[in-house]
């Protein structure tokens, strides 16, 4: 995985384009409040590359296991009733969203 | 927007060289998707076959599906692929209302299989393909556009979701980047697709209908001038779905970027969609928005290992590859390499051998498929697998023939019936009254009307121009509307007027 070592301050545009990927609306007063606060988050971090990790093998997670899986069998999924009343909106049985292109010029 | 007009396709190759790749989704088999128990059935109801882990619902866990990662290590060893003893899962991340989840669990820089290659064969000549990578992912769900034309996403008003396919276990296979194939690069685009296909199914790993997208290939194509040393801009034809359509794609790109190149215009880094009513493609999202993943890995899952021992199991147990047996069928049907060469470009490998095994010759059933079935699977528009005829119904078919039952014309009648959805062949020739007649009264007496309706041309017969029976046969077929044995109402001719 591309591991970025800290950057120790965030620009206005990288919490734009990050507000944008993450489909947030920030306004001009948020960006500068997000761009101070998340650079110090990322300061807070960084301390993690003062440690010493030589003799550490890399963790990916908390417990050292691997290939949990499960057999390949099929259970009963939820009735569609229940599934769909969770739904902002329904229709026709399908979960109903808003128009996804926008039209161009 | 640059010149509408195509370059002449042998044009295109006296100034351009193509550089094609593809990236190809497979649909696994299993009963279950990849990360919970949901069935994976085709054609249920809408939104029947979801859960709180393929819904992406709070608090919900994945636990990967063991058939899953033990097909994908298959087809990377048919692949003839290195296979990692150690990989994880990561989250692509991004919106789209097909994938509840707000990312896609996939696999980023560990992928299960790596560095493989296929060979493929065309007009006798092999082309390796180098495979870069094998990895697991996940299907996305089925969306419905509502309110535009004929449901495309343009000037749609809504859309509708149906998280069905969402989360059913996904393979994605890549190649490296296929230079040096010339004029053949959409044939040696089809012939990889085709290839890859066979395995799947010689692996058993995946239905592979096409029609169904169970196997469905992003094709990239880029043009350099003759000579130069760097590869052109390409483009990426995204979600190409049947054999026909990978050839048809990478022809009409070649033509397409040869005018733009032509008229000295850039080609656009972008991804583009195939029609199939019109065999062109049409500009889809451009990638200058640049994508911006943030792949990472995936905490909920730990990651697999696959022990020595396990994937030597598992390639000790693969089945005959489809290049072996053809080598072993060629032998066996008695037929040389370029007429096995026909059989895989139509497709009918399988199909003959599954003619064959229900019991007709060889013979027979490659002349079915690739005479009368490939004219209809032409005619239609279709991959000949995607006809509605089954092998045990064509060696069914074979057999009527051979029995006298029928004749081949009466057969291609029958055929009508069985693509028509009228039942096995045995059942058309009874419904519909295709039966060869026997000696019966009626052909008798079709026999003698021929006779006396054509005084002239019997006289003839009778003088000794044994070669005017056959507009007497002509005669007996017309009045029996085929139905009658050709070499039977000769041979009662003959009977008649040279005893």
């Amino acid at each position: 995985m591309e591991f970025r070592p800290s950057m120790t301050t965030l620009s206005r545009n990288d919490v734009a384009h990050l507000a944008r990927l993450a489909r947030l609306a920030v306004t001009d007063e948020e960006l500068d409040l997000y761009a101070g606060q998340l650079s110090a988050v990322l300061d807070a971090v960084a301390q993690v590359q003062k440690a010493s990790v030589e003799d550490v093998p890399p963790t990916t997670h908390a417990v050292p296991m691997t290939n949990v899986v499960r057999p390949d069998v099929a259970r009963p999924s939820l009735p569609r009733d229940v599934v769909l009343a969770g739904a902002p909106a329904a229709e026709d049985d399908r979960f109903r969203v808003p128009r996804i292109l926008q039209e161009e010029a | 927007m640059s010149s509408d007009t195509l370059v002449d396709f042998d044009e295109v190759l006296t100034r351009y060289e193509p550089v094609i790749g593809l990236e190809t989704h497979v649909e696994l088999g299993t009963a279950s998707k990849m990360f919970c128990g949901c069935s994976t059935t085709f054609g249920a109801e809408p939104n029947t076959q979801t859960c709180p882990v393929c819904l992406g619902l709070p608090g919900s866990l994945p636990v990967a599906n063991a058939a899953a990662i033990e097909a994908t290590i298959r087809i990377g060893l048919a692949l003839g692929c290195r296979i990692a003893t150690w990989c994880r899962f990561a989250r692509k991340n991004y919106f789209y209302p097909d994938i509840p989840k707000g990312f896609q669990t996939s696999q980023y820089d560990e992928p299960l299989c790596t560095a493989g290659h296929l060979d493929v064969e065309v007009d006798g000549e092999t082309y390796r393909v180098e495979i870069e990578r094998v990895h697991l992912e996940e299907d996305t769900g089925k969306n419905l556009h509502v309110g535009g034309a004929t449901g495309r996403i343009h000037g749609a008003d809504h859309s509708l979701v149906d998280y069905n396919r969402a989360g059913i276990p996904l393979v994605e296979i890549v190649t490296r980047p296929i230079p040096g194939t010339g004029a053949k690069a959409p044939e040696v685009a089809k012939a990889y697709v085709t290839e890859l296909r066979e395995i799947l199914l010689a692996l058993g790993v995946s239905e592979v209908r096409m029609e169904q997208g169970n196997l469905r290939s992003d094709v990239n194509t880029s043009l350099s001038p003759i000579g130069s040393l760097e590869w052109g801009i390409r483009t990426e034809t995204k979600n190409v779905n049947s054999l026909r359509s990978v050839e048809r794609s990478v022809r009409y790109e070649m033509r397409r970027q040869a005018a733009v190149l032509d008229a000295g215009e850039r080609i656009l880094q972008e991804t583009r969609h195939f029609h199939e009513d019109t065999g062109s493609t049409s500009p889809g999202r451009s990638k200058e928005e640049a994508t911006d993943y943030r792949y990472f890995p995936e905490p909920d899952l730990v990651p697999i290992a696959p022990d020595e021992e396990w994937v030597e199991k598992l390639a000790a147990a693969l089945p005959e590859l489809p290049a072996a047996r053809r080598a072993r069928l060629s032998e066996e049907w008695g037929i040389s390499p370029t007429e096995m060469a026909w059989l895989v470009n139509a497709g009918a490998v399988g199909l003959v051998s599954e003619t064959v095994a229900a019991g007709a010759p060889p013979a027979d059933a490659r002349k079915w498929w690739l005479g009368e079935l490939a004219r209809r699977a032409n005619d239609a528009g279709v991959d000949l697998a995607a006809l509605a005829v089954t092998p045990q119904q064509v060696a069914e078919l074979v057999g009527l023939v051979a029995a006298g039952t029928i004749n081949d014309q009466l057969a291609r009648q029958v055929l009508d019936g069985v693509l028509a959805g009228e039942g096995d062949p045995a059942a058309v020739v009874e419904s519909r009254g295709l039966a060869v007649m026997g000696e019966s009264d009626e052909l008798v007496a079709a026999v003698d009307a021929a006779i006396e309706g054509n005084p002239d041309v019997a006289e003839k017969v009778r003088g000794g121009k044994v070669q005017a029976v056959g507009a007497l046969v002509g005669a007996v077929m017309k009045t029996t509307r085929g139905k009658a044995d050709a070499a039977t109402v000769k041979r009662m001719l003959e009977e008649r007027l040279l005893a």
